[in-house]
């Protein structure tokens, strides 16, 4: 559990783009009537997105306000999932996995990235182009060390190519998603000689080639059926 | 080695598009109307006759659950939920399923319930995984365009599939804290009884799956429930997504049939250890809640739930976290310490206070700051916090620190003693703070 408290300087007001209003009412009618505050999640996560990724006490008020819910209990829902951030974050927030999958393949190193060039984490750099946070396992083990930039994975880092990225970054310059040393996945590296190699698994020739085993055993269930009677 | 012809995930990498078309030429949503045809009872007692268990880390027999779930009541319209939460730290096989195999998981989703005559499902995709989430989308969306699901679908059974997602809990991972979360609430797990076959999502019956459980259930069907339980040892059978991180040459997802031995699933898909296989130090075998089992142990262990169980670990999701002998072993442990301290929701006080306080000592302790007897003190408040909260997590945070102290002992009284040796200037403090 950590602290989460929202931020003392707060704007005056917040409201949802049309779009996204049109989006909120798709979202809230995906569950079933009277069940509405299902859909609090992801209306948060749209206003944290409108809002330069982080989530303000009138946006609460106002997603409250739609929901028919009380403010407290949303306000309970953005304190309690880690990924609402209550006050203003870089351009490019930059989320990095420091859970033991990835500390053991360098995540230390890349942090001391992110202290040297950003700064403390939950700091905005001065540029406001930066900010960083550790976080728990993002779930892309086979790809340690990794972080996550915005909405972004980027994994397979060294210090030397996540220093590539943030120049690459801060200067506007395209990047290469996903991972940074050339794999599509998490496919094992150099490939050859592995696994799904077998080109008959995608000619369409697997289509139908366990029909005839299923409809004998029918048949064999039917004559069984029929025997007992 | 398990032949590409008997892999279910045959598009685990990405290679081929994750489209409809694609997916139906590599086999996808090929004569589900025929199965669906043969009754919702055949396909409850094939999957049971499979002897798949689950595969998000518990390891209940899927079939058995899908048959708990009650008769329909108009009243009380029965919920299939997809824990698409994979938040285990090692675990990163569901991601690949849903960006690269959804339609095995929407199609999976029809059958399972039509078996359990659910006319709605939910997917809960944890939150960070944004683009993950919109590849299962257009997935659903492509169902709905080609009428194999919605509510007038050509399989004659009214279905409608919506996917959902979190903020970054790995709390809501654990069933009822995710239906908790599903309903608009904070994450925290409810009291068992009533189990969610009787009260579940809006008090309705429901059953939660794991995404890989739910992707398979297809190919089992349509393959038969003796090609799959071929595979693995008794008990223990059929093919299983396992994830290998950490100090080996070619870390990778890879299907592989169960029961198969440590050395062989390192050695054909993962490039060896780094450093040869007298480097190996310590494996976690099932994702970072199971206890660690050193290298002597581990080498020639098949890589299933009994035989993990033998060894007081568990195959929990089958994360392989593999370490070296270069690996500050009490810091990786303590490490995982601090993120059951994170992620502890604060419902139930052993976890919550238990999970900080364990921390705490173990962080001292990496350092040697500590006192030898503090090593059995600390064991014993693990076990005071295991068995003595509402979910597994108190039980999850326990048992990486009581591995260690089983395997490693040695290791944290001998920086014990190297702390105590040298001169320091604040003193040797005792126990809690």
């Amino acid at each position: 559990m950590t602290v989460r408290r929202l931020a003392e300087k707060q704007p005056p007001s917040f409201e949802f783009t049309p779009e996204n209003q049109t989006w909120a009412e798709k979202e809230i009618a995906k569950y079933p009537p009277g069940r509405q505050a299902s859909a609090v999640i992801p209306l948060l996560w749209r206003a944290q997105a409108q809002n330069d990724y982080w989530v303000t006490k009138p946006a609460i008020e106002t997603i409250a306000g739609m929901l028919d819910m009380p403010f407290i209990r949303v306000l309970e829902i953005a304190t309690f999932y880690s990924m609402f951030n209550l006050e203003p974050v870089g351009k490019h927030f930059i989320q990095l996995c420091g859970t033991t999958p990835c500390a053991l393949r360098g995540a230390e190193d890349i942090k001391k990235v992110c202290a040297t060039r950003i700064g403390e984490q939950r700091h905005v750099s001065v540029d406001g182009k930066f900010s960083w946070l550790e976080v728990e396992c993002l779930g892309a083990c086979s790809n340690a060390p990794m972080v996550q930039i915005n909405d972004d994975y980027y994994e397979d880092l060294t210090p030397e190519n996540f220093n590539k990225l943030l120049d690459d970054l801060a200067a506007g310059r395209p990047v290469q998603k996903g991972s940074q040393v050339g794999r599509i996945s998490s496919e094992p590296e150099p490939r050859k000689g592995t696994t799904l190699e077998d080109a008959s698994l995608y000619d369409g020739s697997v289509v139908g080639s366990w029909r005839k085993r299923f409809d004998e055993s029918i048949a064999a269930a039917a004559s069984a059926a029929a025997e007992k009677k | 080695m398990l032949a590409d012809r008997d892999r279910i995930f045959t598009n685990l990498y990405g290679f081929h598009s994750p489209g409809l078309k694609a997916a139906q030429m590599r086999g996808a949503w090929d004569g589900t109307k025929a199965l669906i045809d043969r009754g919702k009872d055949w396909i409850i007692s094939e999957m049971k006759a499979s002897g798949l268990r689950g595969r998000g880390g518990a390891g209940f027999p899927t079939g058995l659950k899908w048959s708990f779930m009650p008769k329909p009541d108009p009243a009380r319209p029965s919920y299939l939920v997809v824990n698409a939460d994979e938040s285990e730290p090692g675990t990163c096989k569901d991601r690949e399923i849903m960006r690269n195999d959804p339609h095995l998981l929407v199609e999976g989703c029809m059958i399972a319930s039509f078996a359990m005559g659910a006319h709605a499902c939910y997917i809960y995709v944890r939150g960070e995984y944004i683009h993950e989430r919109e590849r299962l989308q257009a997935a659903v969306d492509e169902a709905y365009e080609a009428k194999l699901i919605g509510k007038d679908n050509v399989h004659g059974w009214p279905f409608d599939l919506y996917v959902h997602h979190g903020a970054g809990a790995y709390i809501c991972g654990e069933e009822t804290a995710l239906l908790e979360s599903l309903e608009g609430k904070k994450g925290m797990p409810r009291m068992k009884p009533p189990f969610p076959a009787n009260m579940g999502l809006y008090g309705c019956p429901t059953t939660v799956n794991n995404v890989e459980s739910i992707a398979v259930a297809p190919t089992i069907l349509r393959r038969g429930a003796g090609w799959f339980s071929s595979f693995g040892n008794p008990n223990n059978v059929g093919t299983k997504l396992f994830c290998v991180s950490g100090h080996v040459n070619k870390p990778c997802n890879v299907e592989e049939a169960m029961s198969i031995p440590f050395r062989e699933l390192i050695d054909k898909h993962c490039g060896g250890i780094r450093g040869g296989w007298d480097n190996l130090l310590a494996v976690i075998p099932g994702g970072s809640s199971v206890r660690c089992v050193p290298a002597d142990q581990i080498i020639d262990c098949p890589m299933d739930f009994d035989s993990l169980s033998k060894l007081k670990s568990g195959l929990g999701t089958a994360a392989v976290i593999v370490m070296d002998k270069s690996t500050d072993i009490v810091k990786a442990i303590a490490r995982l310490s601090y993120f059951y301290k994170h992620e502890s929701c604060g419902q139930c006080t052993p976890c919550r206070e238990g999970t900080g306080w364990m921390y705490r000592v173990i962080t001292r302790m990496v350092e040697g700051r500590a006192q030898k007897r503090e090593i059995d003190m600390l064991l014993e408040v693990s076990k005071q916090i295991e068995g003595h909260t509402i979910c597994a997590l108190g039980d999850a945070a326990a048992w990486p620190i009581q591995g260690l102290i089983t395997h490693f002992r040695g290791e944290i009284e001998k920086r014990i003693d190297q702390y105590a040796a040298n001169p320091h200037s604040d003193p040797v403090r005792i126990a809690a703070e």
